[in-house]
Order: structure tokens, then sequence, then C-alpha cells
């Protein structure tokens, strides 16, 4: 079924371009009509087909379900919730706190948080439809992975030592938990289907850009820079490009709808597994505007633990991809 | 008169949502006094956990988006 995407791009820019086939041009153009429109037609139908799936989850209702679990399910659903749950990134504050509040483990709700901008529906969607379905198992499982040793680690070091004062405080009170009323309702298919459509056209009219930005790129590296110049900087020969690549991306505050793109046309470069996943993930899971929104609820020595934390993560993954080849 | 709050960290969801509330409120002629709040530890001490949210009267009547005007409609009449 994906083929069609192929023959609308081939028509377009070998018969209506009239580009000649094999030139750069050509590659570049035919990669960017193939991507975009496959993407874009793509994540309409899925975007809402999952929101009809998960119209009734929000994040007052995952406070509910995380409130009082065991610690280390706890983070394993903390970063599952956070790869379903949709919620808009200016709400990650009053998130946290809320979540604070109720007394869930600081490192269930910094599960929760690191893993919602790496894994959603949109990256999954396009994932699957670039890279194929093994490639974007392994990125899930890798993302969960993440989450939850951050978690894990967060909690075993006292992290809550480094929340902001007002925080600190709420957390450590020894008085009983507050129990939290959660009403449940259900959704009957209308509603799903309204919410569904809501949910569809904000999250396509928010993202296309970036899918086109993304694509762009992806087409511009596809076309522009030659194979071998991946090879001789960003080859597995050299240890050092792992971290490297993860320390670069850190600043880059990119979409992880953008990243996709990007990433299909390292891999077609050449450029390792390994290398490439450290590079993306990073860019995505750590970003400056983010930081300096959760500077409000933490002290810097949290914020640098995670960054930290990250570099070191990614870089071993890294590691362990380029030296096991899938 | 209504008392009604808006919270929100200052994003342009929570801004939108503070002008739709004076605009419906002006249409059907109900006297509200709308104040956004954007201050962290009153955000948590009103039990919020998504913004935007929306408090009439200090009740807590929806949070997690930008409300559509049918619910707008509904929480201030």
């Amino acid at each position: 079924m994906l083929d069609w995407f192929t023959y609308f791009a081939d028509w377009l820019t070998y018969s209506l371009f009239n580009l000649t086939a094999g030139s750069r041009l050509a590659g570049a153009v035919h990669f960017f009509i193939e991507d975009t429109s496959k993407i874009l037609v793509l994540l309409l139908v899925l975007i809402y087909l999952i929101a009809v799936l998960r119209a009734s989850l929000n994040p007052e209702k995952v406070r509910y379900y995380l409130q009082g679990k065991n610690r280390f399910l706890g983070y394993i659903l903390g970063s599952v919730f956070g790869s379903v749950t949709p919620f808009c990134s200016c709400s990650s504050i009053p998130l946290f706190m809320g979540f604070i509040s109720a007394r869930i483990p600081l490192g269930v709700t910094i599960a929760f948080l690191l893993t919602s901008p790496l894994i959603n529906e949109v990256v999954v969607v396009m994932l699957g439809s670039l890279l194929g379905l093994k490639f974007t198992l392994i990125y899930i499982a890798i993302g969960l992975s993440l989450g939850i040793s951050a978690g894990f680690l967060i909690d075993t070091i006292k992290g809550e030592r480094w929340l902001a004062p007002f925080l600190a405080a709420q957390y450590k009170r020894d008085d009983a938990i507050p129990e939290i009323e959660h009403v449940h309702k259900s959704m009957t298919l209308v509603e799903r289907h309204q919410f569904a459509k809501k949910e569809m056209l904000t999250i396509f009219t928010r993202i296309w850009k970036w899918v086109v930005v993304g694509v762009a790129i992806g087409a511009a590296i596809h076309g522009a820079i030659p194979d071998a110049w991946f090879s001789e900087y960003l080859g597995a020969g050299q240890w050092w490009s792992v971290p490297v690549a993860t320390l670069l991306a850190i600043p880059m505050y990119v979409n992880a709808t953008a990243i996709v793109p990007i990433i299909e046309s390292l891999l077609l470069k050449g450029v390792p597994l390994g290398t490439t996943l450290a590079f993306c993930m990073s860019a995505v899971a750590v970003s400056l505007p983010e930081f300096m929104m959760l500077k409000q609820v933490m002290k810097t020595q949290l914020l640098i633990l995670i960054a930290g934390y990250l570099l070191v993560a990614l870089s071993l993954l890294g590691w362990l991809f380029n030296a096991v080849n899938f | 008169m209504k008392n009604i709050n808006v919270y929100g960290s200052g994003c342009k969801n929570c801004t939108t949502t503070a002008e739709l509330i004076e605009k419906t409120a002006l249409q059907l002629q109900v006297e509200i006094n709308i104040s956004k709040v954007s201050d962290l530890q009153a955000i948590m001490e009103a039990g919020i956990v998504s913004t935007p949210a929306v408090s009439v009267d200090g009740k807590l009547v929806h949070s997690g988006s930008v409300p559509d005007q049918q619910k707008v409609k509904e929480f201030l009449s």
C-alpha cells in the first residue's frame, strides 16, 4: 500500500518536473515528495484512530493510577503512561507539581516526564512508516528503559534533595497523603469521535511544518552530502563520535517529529545505528527551553544530573548498538 | 458576579482560554471577575495537574485544554 507514495513521487519528479533519474537533485526531490506525502497522510489517519482509543486518558487519571503504587512498578507505569498520555508541553510544570504533591515518588514523575517527549503517537507512526517495525520497537524499548532507569537512579540517590524548596517541603510532609478523588467518566463513541477529530486537527496543524522541515533537512543530507564524508567523520571506527554526537545534540531544540526523517537519512548514508540513535534521542529528550522551565521546580544540581545521566546512558547505548549489528 | 480564575504558566493556550471566557461572558451578559493565576505554588495548591485550568467561585470546572465555547457557556450560566 505504501508503494503508492513511491509511484506518486516518481510521477512528480520524473514526469512533471522532468528531472533526470539518478541525479542528486532528483534523488533529493524524490525523497522529499515521497516522505512528506506518506507521512502526512498516515499521520492524519493514525492520529485520529489513536485519539479515539485514548480519548479518556488524561494527566489527572494517570496521577490517580500512579499514586501509592510499588516503586518499581511505578517506574514502569510512569514511563508507559508518559508515552501514551497527551499533554501540552506547557503543562509539564503543573503536572510535575501535581504528581509531587500527590507524593508520587520523584523518580516515577521523572520517568513520566522523560519518556513523554521521546515517545508519542506521531513519532511511532513516522518511525513505522519510514524505518519499519523492527526499528520502531527498538526505539520504543530504548525510550521506555531510559525513563525507567532514570527514575530508579534519581530515587536511589535521593534526588528530592534538589527540588525547589516549596516542593521539597510538600514532598516531605508526613501527614496522611491526600486521597485523590477521581471520577471515572465513560465516554460514548460520539464523544470519542469529537475528541479525536479535534485532536487530529490540533496535532496536525501543529506538526505539519515540523514534518516538512525534518524531511527537507533529510532530503538535503540525502542529496548534498557525499557518503564518504559520513563514513570518514561519523563511521563506527571513531569511538568518540558517539559522545560527541550526543553532546552536540543537547542544545538543539528539535521536535521528535522533525528528527525521524533525519534519522532515516543518516542511516541511509551509512552512519552507524548507535551514533544515529544517540544523536537523535539526545536532541529530542533534552532541550534548553524545557530545562529553563524545569528550573522553576528543581535546583540546578538535579537538572545537571539528568543531563549527565542522558549523556552517559545515550553514549553507552550508542556504543552498544554500534558494536552489535542489527 | 462570578469569580473566575484561569490557571496557567502564561502560555498561549491560557491566554486564549481567558479571552474566550471574557468574550462569552460578554455575550451572555454575565458579570465576571477574571484573574490569571500563574504563580506556581498557587497552581499546585489548587490541585491542578494540567493547564490551562479554570475555576469558578473556587470550584475547578475545567483543566487540560482550551475549553470549547459550549463548555464555557455551561459553567458561566
